[in-house]
């Protein structure tokens, strides 16, 4: 068994190999297992029942990401069903530590507080990490960014502009 | 099936369904980059919640229905979104003017069906205010923006209140189907909303130097399924697909 840092979600081994392998395809470094949209897995012989939740409502790549685990797991000689649940709602309290550190190597910011992005908007924040040379004399651009999931950032003293993920709570 | 859930599902629905399609509209016409994408992002968030009222809206009609056939194949008196949200892109301001408007009207909305009896609306409350609490940032943030900024900007965004002033009513005006909602312990209590919101949008036209428009006079009926003559337009664009290609997929 397989458990998820930050929420005891425990995946039977074999079926977390697979899902491991499955990446948000809007964020391809991370997996969705350490992004903590699957929710429960529950193995009944040659059966999979997989429960996943979306990050943002109008996530366009769930629909992508269940018929994924449906293909993977098929491939590996399961019976496949996957429901999509709404509750409790994703928070991005459930990305793992792992899928922190994936994200910031892959330039990124990683989520903070809840009070960073609001802290930034009104010039205050010193919180968000620049990914390219770890300042954080960093500002916001625009809450909203290339993803539903993500706000626009600049770095001050590298200068380099940078996604950092929006926290959701 | 029961009617009266299936007929509020709609109500709830449609008015992230119109909205977002406006919103829409603005994709690669924003008056910026960053706004633009704001505008978009918010459009897309609708249309993700538009799709969960929707998808347990036709799994209660049975029959075979999708989420699509309920978005798409219904006549304009079928559709309940309030006026407000149909109101064109007239310039900047009314972009932000009418997103305000109901975003302050969203947020305590979704408070109060967090609570719903109903697991589902219950459940898409929960998901959808945490992306509404960002609309409303932004919304809020720009009237404050425009309305203490220059001269100019402040007569803009004074003349959009004004003029989109007459549509907040019909918000809190229950219809004969949200009272039985509210009754049954599913929908809304509106006099609670309607407490939240005049606070909220009082204590932002302050901030941001606007005066509530103290005209009595309201213009209503999206609800009943009676609109303005610019749903037609919008359906026009929405449904065009489905009528030309009826049944047609990705
Ligand atoms: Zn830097």
């Amino acid at each position: 068994m397989v458990n998820l840092e930050n929420e005891s979600i425990n995946v039977p081994t074999e079926v977390a190999e697979h899902l491991r392998a499955i990446s948000d395809p809007e964020i391809p470094v991370l997996s969705i297992m350490d992004m903590g949209i699957v929710r429960d897995v529950s193995v009944d012989g040659q059966a999979v029942f997989v429960k996943i939740t979306p990050t943002y409502s109008g996530c366009p790549a769930m629909d992508t990401i269940a018929s994924e685990i449906k293909f993977a797991l098929a491939k590996a000689g399961y019976l496949v069903e996957v429901e999509l649940i709404l509750s409790p709602a994703w928070t991005t309290d459930w990305i793992t530590e792992n899928g922190r550190q994936k994200l910031e190597e892959y330039g990124i910011a990683p989520p903070v507080e809840e009070s960073a992005d609001k802290l930034a908007l009104m010039g205050q924040s010193k919180i968000v990490k620049c990914p390219q040379c770890h300042s954080t004399n960093t500002r916001m651009i625009s809450q909203f960014g290339s993803t539903a999931c993500k706000a626009l950032f600049q770095c001050n003293d590298c200068l380099e502009p940078f996604d950092y993920f929006k926290c959701l709570k | 099936m029961n009617d009266q859930l299936y007929q509020y599902l709609l109500l709830l629905g449609d008015n992230p369904l119109i909205l977002g399609h406006r919103l829409s509209e603005l994709c690669g016409h924003g008056p910026s980059l960053e706004t633009d994408i704001a505008l978009t992002n918010i459009s897309l968030d609708l249309f993700g919640q538009v799709r969960h009222y929707f998808q347990y809206a036709a799994k209660l009609n049975g029959e075979n229905q999708t989420e699509d056939d309920v978005a798409f194949l219904r006549y304009e008196h079928q559709y309940k979104n309030t006026l407000l949200v149909e109101q064109p892109n007239t310039d900047f301001a009314y972009v932000i003017g009418r997103q305000f408007l109901f975003d302050a009207y969203h947020l305590p909305l979704l408070e109060q069906l967090m609570a719903s009896k109903d697991k589902q609306i219950s459940a898409i409350a929960h998901k959808s205010i945490k992306e509404v609490k960002y609309h409303h940032r932004f919304s809020s943030e720009w009237v404050k923006r425009l309305g203490d900024g220059t001269e100019a900007s402040h007569q803009k965004m004074q003349t959009a209140i004004e003029d989109l002033w007459p549509f907040v009513a019909e918000l809190f005006e229950e219809t004969p189907l949200e009272q039985a909602m509210k009754e049954e312990g599913i929908g809304a209590d509106l006099s609670q909303v309607k407490e939240k919101y005049d606070a909220d949008v009082q204590n932002i036209f302050e901030l941001a130097q606007l005066q509530r428009p103290d005209h009595q006079y309201t213009q209503s009926g999206g609800k009943k399924g009676v609109h303005s003559e610019q749903l037609g337009y919008i359906l026009a664009d929405l449904q065009y697909m489905q009528r030309a290609y009826p049944n047609m997929t990705w």
